[in-house]
């Protein structure tokens, strides 16, 4: 469904990223793991256009590496970016109905925001209130279910779990694995692996702007070489 | 009863010029983060606008009134797409700048090809005239304003609480990488904030060429001076902020015209600065400054 050959992500003049190639199945949950500074948000943003990138970014076998961001999302990506960035100064429900901003269908818009509000109780207890209000695990729910919203064809998460309780890390990954069981592709960005990789189909293991070593979930889980670049022991 | 009627409404009308001008300024500002200097010319341009009207003599005050807004907007959409699409991405001082020289190359345009002296217009005198309202007598022009500044207001505000591109533009001035993230298009977010800017800019025309009667190329410097003024007080890039700098600066300025003696009387925004700064010690940012909205942990 997506497929990235050979990409280089720039920001400014540095290269973050020194040509990765991955592919996303339909359907499929595939992980992105690596420590702090591997490349991977910077991968996410030469999906979504927002960082400059070479290389080939094909979705649905279409080219996308030439288009606009919102031509991109409008293709039918949608992200729940590093760092939440929900609008803090809007309301939970404005946020929601900003996440189907290329919905037309009121009727249709007003039936995804129930089924959201449905699955996100607090959140819908808390619809009027202002975005930037809600503790840090209503946000990163707020931030996926914004995402949704758009009826996207691919999520990518960029780091759910981060700086969240363990009681609510396990809330958000068993919210991803729901997801994935109703067919949901899925490319979720972490730094905790074990949980990643107990969800995930594949997994790529980034380090320094590379893509060091890939395979199943249980191939990677066992090597030696996801602990190590995750830990830093060598 | 009629002289604190009369001065209440004298501020208020004061304040919705201000206010409407400040508006137009920080819907601009909350998303680009600039200071449209060119804001200035967008009205002159409306004067002048009527300036063509009278000319061609078309006299129809609504077609006369219709027709600046108008133009006002398209001015505002043109300088958009021409002068400041380019440089969005640049630092703000590079923005900035281009601001500052496409109001200087406009005013040069109006000197060079229309007139150095004022023009008049007398298509709007009909605006002002004498009104008693309760035995009070008051004039029709500043009630007219007042109003008129009321309901865009509160326009305004359901365009930017009750549609998706209003959303757009509240959610870019916090965000706007995010906000393309959604899906809406970034020309579009800044095409309606300029549109705005340049309607509520085209609005405060009216008012100000009813009052003066006549346009310059400087019709719009000392109304954007205040408007800016407003915008600091108020906070700047916040609209909640714009309003309420735009009317506290009305009636600041009215209570020092009413209280002064009148051998101080030239020195009204003398004094009318100095509360400005007394109120900026008190609260640096503005009274109602955008990251206090946003619900930031100052
Ligand atoms: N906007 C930017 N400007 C300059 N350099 C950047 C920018 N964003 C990222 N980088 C650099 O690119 C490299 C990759 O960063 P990236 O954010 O993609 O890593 P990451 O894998 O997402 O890390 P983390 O787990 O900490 O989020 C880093 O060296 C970083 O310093
Ligand atoms: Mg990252």
């Amino acid at each position: 469904m997506l497929t990235i050959q050979d990409l280089h992500v720039f920001h400014g003049p540095i290269e973050a990223v020194h040509g990765i190639s991955l592919e996303v199945e339909q359907g499929k949950c595939i992980s992105l793991l690596g420590p702090n500074g591997a490349g991977k948000t910077s991968t996410i943003s030469a999906i979504t256009g927002i960082a400059r990138s070479t290389g080939l970014v094909r979705f649905e076998g279409r080219d996308l590496s030439r288009d606009s961001v919102e031509a991109r999302i409008a293709a039918g990506i949608a992200v729940s970016p590093e760092g939440r960035r929900i609008f803090s100064n809007l309301t939970v429900l404005e946020n929601l109905t900003l996440g189907a901003a290329l919905q037309k269908d009121a009727a249709e818009k007003a039936k995804d925001t129930d089924h959201w509000f449905s699955l996100f109780p607090i959140l819908a207890e808390r619809r009027d209130q202002s975005a930037g209000t809600l503790s840090g695990g209503e946000q990163q729910m707020l931030a996926i279910a914004r995402a949704l919203m758009a009826r996207p064809k691919i999520l990518l998460l960029d780091e759910p779990s981060l700086g969240l309780a363990p009681k609510i890390v396990r809330q958000i990954f068993d919210l991803i694995a729901d997801l994935k069981t109703r067919g949901m592709t899925i490319l979720l960005v972490e730094q905790n692996a074990t949980q990643a990789l107990k969800l995930a189909d594949y997994a790529y293991l980034m380090s320094s702007g590379r893509i060091v070593a890939h395979g199943t979930a249980d191939d990677l889980g066992k090597s030696d070489k996801l602990m190590a670049e995750l830990t830093g022991v060598a | 009863m009629e002289y604190i009627v009369q001065q209440v409404l004298n501020a208020l009308s004061f304040g919705a010029e201000y206010a409407l001008l400040a508006l137009g300024l920080a819907i601009v500002f909350s998303i680009m983060g600039l200071v449209n200097f060119a804001h200035g010319e967008i009205i002159a341009v409306g004067g002048y606008t009527m300036v063509a009207f009278a000319s061609l003599a078309i006299g129809n005050p609504m077609i006369v009134m219709v027709g600046a807004v108008l133009a006002a907007m398209l001015a505002s959409l043109t300088l958009e797409r021409v002068a400041f699409r380019p440089v969005r991405k640049a630092d703000p001082t590079t923005g900035l700048l281009t601001a500052f020289g496409v109001s200087i190359v406009l005013q040069n345009l109006f000197l060079l090809f229309v007139s150095p002296r004022p023009i008049a217009v007398t298509s709007l005198y009909f605006l002002d005239w004498s009104i008693e309202i309760a035995g009070i007598r008051l004039a029709s022009l500043q009630v007219f304003e007042t109003l008129t500044t009321i309901i865009v207001i509160i326009a305004l505000m359901l365009f930017l609480r009750r549609t998706v591109l209003g959303l757009a533009v509240r959610a870019a001035s916090l965000d706007f990488e995010m906000v393309r993230l959604t899906g809406i298009r970034a020309n579009r977010v800044f095409a309606i904030a300029f549109l705005i800017s340049g309607l509520l800019a085209g609005l405060a025309c009216i008012f100000i060429m009813a009052r003066r009667g006549s346009v310059d190329p400087h019709l719009g410097f000392e109304p954007v001076l205040k408007a800016f003024v407003a915008c600091v007080v108020g906070g700047f890039g916040s609209l909640p902020g714009a309003v309420l700098g735009g009317f506290l600066l009305g009636a600041v300025e009215v209570a020092m015209l009413v209280m002064l003696p009148q051998s101080l009387g030239g020195m009204t925004d003398a004094f009318v600065f100095m509360i400005v700064a007394m109120i900026l010690i008190w609260r640096p940012d503005g009274i109602l400054s955008p990251a206090v909205e946003k619900g930031d942990k100052l």
